[in-house]
């Protein structure tokens, strides 16, 4: 709430030389004699903080305060498709328990659908306090406008002051359109939770598309809302006896009017899911052809795992889409992975660095992998991994040649 | 049909890291491309163009230099460009950059269809569109798999939900996101490029806008604020090895067994 002013008396070339240099983001200009900034701008503040003392000021701007005692309790959104809950949702009730504990709040569920209710009683095991149902035909294929006007009176009658969305397909077109309905902010895949004692939430996640990691905060709006990916946040454990209640709600079914009709709904083959995997073998950009994709696929069949890979392994088409790990792709939590010449990003880490055993081997000994990894294994994939297969082979006495990795086809 | 495709200008390379020290970004270079998914949303608007005729024109929000991706996109057969960019728009979040690129569309004429990408490779969270969606007040459908029909009035899609594929028709006007692969893209051409060279890009700022109030742009238009940035954290339980090919395989074959996965 604010913005940068420029002193350009205090400015000479010099300063702009400076000033320029310190910018992260390309965006001071220095045109005859005259400092400007240009809408490259991240707000970032660096050159009011590290530039030479008063050259660039930032102005901060009365804004009119909401009433955040006006707000109350965490809201989960209850992810399903035609009634089958997803267990991102159970995740983000464990979280909710946990935020609502520190500012003493309840925790609530919104479920929509069509004859939910006795799924709904499921979610009582969890220690909520209460779930609100909105029951009705037209929500019972997920389609925008009325998903979000069921949102829209939900959280015009119970006023919550945090809602928690799982990143899912679902949750990833809902929770920005009800962001946008309440011109309120909304935080993407974050990978750390808190709250503040004014009840500010606190959001962590990858930012800037590099290695950093932001902490974000929605200072003056609410409700605040935060999507979270299935597999970061860790699910209570669900208690013999129910508590907590059931609420079912009216609304205007005029208000369910949709330009979007579905036409058929098919299920798809269960397919393997890389998130469900208990050990991965994870392909990166030190794999130098799409043959070679054979060391991760090779290693993951001797151990009895499943093979992944990283974005430029998706892009240049070696891999399937659904075997991308990080934040374009899924999020694992895996008892074993081990990655192959992968150098660490944090879009990257973000998507695996819960697993409970990381071994990862690169051959740069400065990758920032190694960061995060438990072992970490300063070694050439080309020379390791083929080894590495023998050992395994010879240990669990597998003979025979290994099945041979496909690569993808594409649908065109 | 008049389509409209929102496009993006990210970094060439992922290279940004800090300084753990004096929390200063250091980014390598200032290489910069079109965001990849982007190229699947400006193909299907090609391909769509190819097929039932009108125009195709791209939008991108950025900095002044941004107007280069534009270009490219002149490059694979766009008809028309605009980018909106003021210091006024600077620090926007998802919903200020919402806010400004729907009211950069509502200056680019009457529209059938919008197409996105599914996501960016710098921010990577797949919200902008919905929330565009949102400020038009038009349906939105994300994922879209395939397009399997087009009327005067509608598309039908197939779009990808986690255990099923659902078919949908949805009224124009209206806004899609595309999956990556819908159709594979094609590359700039020369031809286009001479033929574009002095193509105008149409350069809108805040006071172009329907909508000038400065509040609802930039920094001050955005809910979330960024409080600190920081290196993510590191493990400090860990071991480092090293050694030759073999060597490091035994004590990776050593260690496998003693946590019991081999």
């Amino acid at each position: 709430m604010g913005k940068l002013r420029i002193n350009q008396n205090l400015v000479n070339d010099e300063i702009a030389k400076k000033l320029i240099k310190i910018c992260p983001f390309g965006s001071i200009e220095y045109i005859n004699g005259t400092l400007d900034i240009n809408a490259g701008c991240k707000m970032c503040k660096l050159c009011v903080k590290k530039g030479p003392k008063g050259v660039i000021e930032f102005i901060e701007e009365e804004i009119v305060k909401v009433d955040k005692n006006a707000y109350k309790g965490i809201t989960v959104y209850v992810d399903h498709v035609e009634g089958e809950i997803h267990p991102v949702t159970y995740e983000l009730i464990g979280k909710a328990k946990e935020l609502a504990a520190k500012v003493n709040y309840p925790v609530y569920c919104i479920f929509l659908g069509y004859q939910i209710l006795d799924k709904a009683e499921e979610l009582l095991h969890y220690g909520i306090d209460e779930v609100f149902i909105y029951d009705y035909k037209e929500l019972e294929h997920f389609r925008i406008e009325p998903y979000v006007s069921a949102f829209e009176d939900f959280i015009n009658k119970i006023k919550p002051s945090v809602i928690l969305v799982g990143a899912t397909t679902v949750g990833r077109s809902l929770a920005p359109r009800v962001a946008a309905r309440f011109r309120t902010g909304l935080t993407a895949d974050c990978t750390v939770l808190d709250i503040k004692e004014n009840t500010d939430l606190i959001q962590i996640r990858p930012a800037f598309g590099g290695n950093i990691m932001a902490k974000i905060i929605t200072p003056n709006s609410r409700p605040q809302l935060a999507t979270v990916r299935y597999k970061i946040m860790t699910a209570p454990q669900r208690n013999e006896k129910p508590g907590g209640k059931i609420t079912v709600r009216s609304m205007d079914v005029n208000k369910f009017k949709s330009n979007i009709d579905v036409i058929k709904v098919t299920k798809k083959e269960p397919e393997e899911n890389i998130s469900e995997a208990e050990i991965i073998v994870v392909a990166g950009r030190a794999i130098k052809t799409q043959k070679d994709m054979s060391l991760a696929y090779e290693l993951a069949h001797v151990l009895e795992g499943n093979f992944a890979g990283t974005r430029p392994m998706v892009e240049a088409g070696w891999i399937d889409p659904k075997r991308q790990i990080g934040l374009s792709g899924r999020t694992v939590k895996p008892k074993l992975i081990i990655t192959l010449g992968i150098s660490g990003a944090v879009q990257f880490t973000a998507g695996m660095k819960s697993a409970d055993h990381i071994f990862a081997i690169n051959k740069d000994p400065k990758a920032a992998i190694f960061n995060i990894a438990h072992y970490g294994i300063v070694g050439d994939i080309y020379e390791v991994v083929p080894k590495l297969i023998e050992n395994i082979k010879k240990i669990k006495g597998l003979t025979g040649e290994l099945p041979k990795y496909a690569a993808p086809t594409s649908r065109n | 049909m008049e389509i409209i495709v929102c496009i993006k200008q990210v970094p060439g390379t992922s290279k940004v890291q800090v300084d753990p020290v004096t929390g200063v970004l250091i980014r390598d270079g200032i290489d910069t491309k079109m965001n990849p998914y982007d190229l699947f949303a400006l193909e299907t608007a090609l391909k769509l163009r190819e097929r039932h005729g009108g125009h195709v024109k791209v939008i991108s929000m950025g900095p002044p230099q941004a107007v280069d991706v534009i270009k490219e996109a002149f490059m694979m057969g766009a008809d028309d460009g605009m980018l909106v960019s003021d210091r006024k728009f600077a620090g926007a979040d998802v919903l200020a950059t919402s806010y400004t690129l729907s009211q950069g569309i509502k200056k680019m004429g009457d529209f059938d269809i919008i197409i996105t990408g599914k996501q960016t490779t710098d921010g990577d969270t797949a919200q902008v569109g919905p929330e565009i969606a949102e400020y038009l007040e038009i349906p939105h459908i994300a994922n879209v798999l395939r397009i399997l029909k087009i009327t005067g009035k509608d598309i039908t899609v197939e779009m990808d939900m986690p255990n099923t594929i659902e078919i949908a028709k949805v009224k124009f006007p209206c806004l899609i996101s595309v999956e990556k692969d819908i159709f594979q893209p094609r590359l700039p051409s020369f031809k286009k490029k001479m033929e574009t060279k002095n193509k105008e890009v149409k350069v809108l700022c805040l006071n172009d806008m329907e909508d000038k109030n400065e509040k609802r742009y930039g920094l001050s238009g955005s809910p979330t604020q960024v409080e600190k940035i920081f290196p993510p954290d590191e493990n400090t339980d860990k071991e480092i090895w090293e050694g030759n090919g073999e060597e490091l395989a035994d004590k990776i074959t050593e260690k496998l067994k003693e946590l019991k996965f081999i």
